[in-house]
């Protein structure tokens, strides 16, 4: 049986990374999805923050890889083109309890090596964000950005395709046994034998972890609900604001996404489900009204909840399960923010037990994707007489057209679902949610893809 | 980019964009550009292949599609272009240009001496009314379904559960039965129906479907796929009853909770906005506050009936030909405002000089009245005008006529109310 170099288990952002960054190096990488898609569970539903790196505690792998990954996001997101947006974040501090928990943070940034953090008066505060509640201070950090977190996923799992690694989907991993020289991993698809595994399956790492070794760490999935707003509300805030983090998280923040709308959320219940509570919502609502109280939650567009891959350990666990099986798991937050630290440290064990991994000479370290939306006028009719299928728009909310759900059908993985579609297009992404759009989408995706219409969810 | 001028460029070829490009054509407009995004021309009217439509207008019994095509018919003869498959992007309310941009003609910049904005409406969503409850696939709104069934073809599941009772809910209750599937209810939060009287008759009722008013869905579950939605019944501030849930087996919620014009353009191009209709504040002409843009049909307030639609957009169209010529409303303008029991009026403002025998002032009403009712106009506390009704429903638009020689007499803001003769 060929035995590939690396598997690859779970293909979220951590995943994605770990998968980008071997497929640059002289190595065979398969990704195992369990999703028919990349980034289907927490990666797609979180706050898409990255995070300034102020609040893991100092010396943990948390801290190192939060600071390091959001340096890391930067470069990637500029190179793969993903949108993000460096907006800054603030913690808003309503008592004098919290305006020392803010020198805390602030200490704690510091000897983490967060650039730039300082504590803002309430006259600055309101200065920067006057839609803010009252506060006594705020802690600032300005390199804090907002990401699309599955386009960040995404293009890096894309990015990997490119450089000749594989991605199989709706591939969950059911088994794993030691074999000579590496791991059987079984899965519906048929088995795959790996040198290495990479353990990157989220919320599921757990149950991985225990096909190869006793059980070391507890997964505590962990619900989060939002609220998604119009972008006419995007510009409520400025920055991502935060309120003091407490035994339930980091709090209800209220942030502009890299998108250009509003997201409130979310709240803190350890329950593996994705379903949205009239409580939970009305909680979210009650606390990001303490922190900006005109916060027009009638324009919202959608609510969603996803579902953090806590565990019962404070860090974030890595290291080997088992020879040449390594654990990334209990990528809780700042998990978006770190995927590509730890990705780098991955390939660092990966090297130090044997994988022999030269960098390629030549490797695809750029992708770039028409966004019609974004273009002048002029870049808009240059683009049109060139290639007409841009002067279609399919999704009139966003104004995505066809020519953008093509490229996305021709991706390096094509999607199969409308909303599938939707994750790497934009299309269907705005007010109107789908309603006019999803028909068209569903004919271009069944056509380009081959895929009946009634397979299509 | 292309660069061309006509007299007219009307935004959007369904029901209000086609009588107001005829309307413009008839009033002496030598050339007229319909934008359509769609293939066809017709709009939402292409999908409603039910009857029922031209009641009014056409005194005769039609489908939605024969309705448009009354209208599509008369387009031949020359004065009006009609660009379809083509999306506008941007207005300029200045210069009243639009940037237009289609697979054939690629970007082009359109130039009216006049504009109509026609645009339409679009659905409420689940995100819009914050359903709790599984994120899974079968909910579709009530249009989108009515879409997949009557024009491509799909069905989109077989038990159904209707959330909302506004008219396309309704109707797509009735064409889910006859198309095989099992309707087990209609769900409206609000103590009345958002809809027609003769769509809850003719839809639900002669179907045996019920209707439960004062109720809501509180959780959706379902694995992958709608599986059962639990109802209860609401207080009087829409909060749910504990204790008065019900479940129903259901593989498909459909969504009838409203609509909302869609004025994206109208927004991005800086005119001025009604929050009690969300869309432009218009005169007596259907002109909004940028000389020379007109509005009509849904995208300026959601209408019941399409031949309103026909009514109003016809209006529009005029005024466009006339302000093409060169011929401007005159007058200073009076504020009509919302007195007890109406939610808004459309025009918001009129300018009594440019009025020739009277002006129609549609309307909707805050909740259901019944009995000896008066719909007035006050000016000052004194009584303008005064219009007998029996019945009044927020879900039914209501129209009254001011006369030219009554509002000569208005001195300041008009006030419309709804006033029960005291028992």
């Amino acid at each position: 049986m060929h035995m590939v170099d690396v598997a690859v288990i779970g293909c979220g952002v951590t995943g994605a990374a770990v998968a980008c960054a071997l497929a640059r190096r002289d190595v065979s990488v398969l990704v195992l999805e369990a999703e028919n898609d990349v980034a289907m569970r927490t990666t797609k539903a979180n706050s898409g923050i990255l995070h300034a790196g102020y609040d893991p505690e100092p010396g943990t792998r948390m801290a190192k890889w939060n600071v390091r990954g959001a340096q890391l996001a930067k470069e990637l997101c500029e190179a793969l083109d993903v949108p993000r947006t460096e907006t800054g974040s603030l913690v808003l501090a309503f008592t004098d309890g919290e305006v020392r928990h803010l020198e805390q943070l602030l200490e704690r940034g510091r000897e983490n090596g967060v650039p730039g953090l300082r504590i803002l008066t309430a006259e600055e505060t309101a200065a920067m964000e006057p839609h803010l509640s009252p506060v006594k201070a705020a802690l600032y950090a300005p390199t804090a950005a907002v990401v699309s977190p599955w386009e960040y996923a995404l293009a890096m799992a894309e990015n990997a395709v490119e450089n000749g690694a594989e991605v199989r989907l709706s591939c969950p991993v059911t088994g794993a046994e030691p074999v000579d020289g590496g791991w059987l991993l079984h899965t519906p698809q048929g088995d795959v034998a790996a040198r290495f595994v990479v353990n990157a399956a989220g919320v599921h790492a757990g149950e991985v972890h225990e096909m190869v070794a006793p059980k070391s760490f507890e997964t505590i999935p962990c619900r989060g609900e939002y609220y998604l707003l119009d972008k006419s509300e995007g510009t409520r805030v400025h920055s991502v604001i935060f309120q003091c983090p407490n035994e339930l998280g980091k709090g209800v923040l209220v942030a502009p996404t890299a998108h250009g709308n509003l997201i409130v959320g979310p709240n803190a219940e350890d329950v593996d489900s994705t379903a949205n509570t009239a409580a939970g919502l009305a909680f979210v609502a009650e606390m990001a009204r303490k922190s900006v109280p005109d916060v027009d939650l009638r324009q919202n567009i959608r609510n969603f909840a996803g579902v953090r891959a806590n565990t019962d350990q404070k860090d974030f666990v890595f290291g080997f399960a088992a020879p040449g099986f390594v654990d990334l798991a209990g990528m809780k937050s700042p998990g978006l923010t770190a995927a590509p630290a730890a990705a780098e440290d991955t390939v660092a064990l990966l090297m130090s037990a044997g994988l022999g991994a030269p960098e390629k000479e030549n490797c695809v370290r750029t992708r770039r994707r028409v966004r019609f939306r974004e273009l002048s006028n002029e870049e808009r009719a240059a683009l049109v007489t060139k290639q007409p299928a841009y002067g279609r728009v399919v999704c009139r909310c966003e104004t995505v057209t066809e020519g953008e759900i093509l490229d996305a059908c021709r991706s390096p993985i094509p999607p199969c679902s409308i909303d599938g579609v939707k994750r790497r297009a934009g299309s269907g992404m705005g007010r109107c949610q789908g309603g006019f759009c999803s028909p068209r989408v569903l004919e271009i995706l069944s056509r380009e893809c081959g895929i009946d219409p009634l397979d299509i969810t | 980019m292309r660069e061309e001028l006509y007299d007219v460029v009307v935004i959007g070829g369904g029901p209000a964009g086609l009588a107001a490009a005829l309307a413009a054509r008839e009033n002496g407009a030598q050339s007229v550009l319909i934008l359509e995004r769609d293939t066809e021309p017709g709009g939402i009217l292409n999908q409603c292949i039910h009857n029922g439509f031209g009641l009014h207008w056409f005194k005769e019994e039609l489908t939605g599609p024969e309705y448009a095509g009354r209208f599509i018919a008369q387009l031949a003869g020359g004065g009006i272009d009609v660009a379809l498959d083509t999306m506008a992007l941007s207005l300029d309310a200045a210069t009243h240009t639009v940037c237009a941009v289609s697979r054939k003609d690629g970007m082009r910049a359109v130039r009216g001496k006049a504009v109509v904005l026609a645009m339409g409406c679009r659905e409420r969503t689940r995100g819009a009314i914050g359903i709790p409850g599984a994120r899974c696939a079968g909910i579709f709104t009530a249009g989108t379904a009515q879409r997949y069934v009557n024009v491509e073809g799909y069905m989109v599941g077989r038990r159904v559960l209707i959330l909302g009772s506004g008219d396309i809910g309704l109707i797509m209750a009735r064409r889910m039965t006859l198309e095989g599937a099992k309707v087990l209810a209609c769900v409206e939060v609000m103590p009345y129906s958002g809809g027609l009287a003769r769509n809850i008759a003719q839809c639900l009722n002669d179907f045996g479907i019920p209707l439960y008013l004062s109720h809501t869905i509180i959780d959706i579950e379902g694995d992958g796929r709608v599986e059962r939605a639990v109802v209860a019944k609401v207080d009087e501030h829409r909060r749910p009853i504990p204790g008065t849930e019900m479940t129903f087996e259901c593989d498909t919620i459909l969504l009838s909770v409203g609509l909302i014009p869609e004025n994206e353009l109208t927004r991005g191009a800086g005119i001025e906005l009604d929050a009690r209709t969300n869309g432009a504040a218009v005169y007596e002409n259907m002109e909004t506050a940028a000389p020379g843009v007109f509005a009509c049909g849904n995208v300026l307030h959601v209408h019941d009936l399409v031949d309103y639609v026909t009514a109003e957009s016809r209006r529009a169209g005029a005024a466009a030909a006339a302000y093409a010529r060169s011929e401007r409303a005159r007058g200073g303008a009076i504020s009509l405002a919302c007195g007890d029991g109406v939610s808004y009026t459309v025009p918001q403002r009129v300018r009594v000089e440019s009025v020739e025998k009277g002006v129609d002032v549609f309307f909707r009403v805050r909740r259901v009245f019944d009995g000896d009712l008066r719909v007035t106009a006050r000016c000052g506390g004194e009584v303008l005008a005064s219009f007998r009704r029996e019945h009044l429903a927020p879900g039914e638009m209501e129209r009254v006529t001011l006369p030219r020689v009554l509002l000569d007499k208005a001195r300041g803001t008009v006030t419309i109310s709804v006033e029960e003769a005291s028992v």
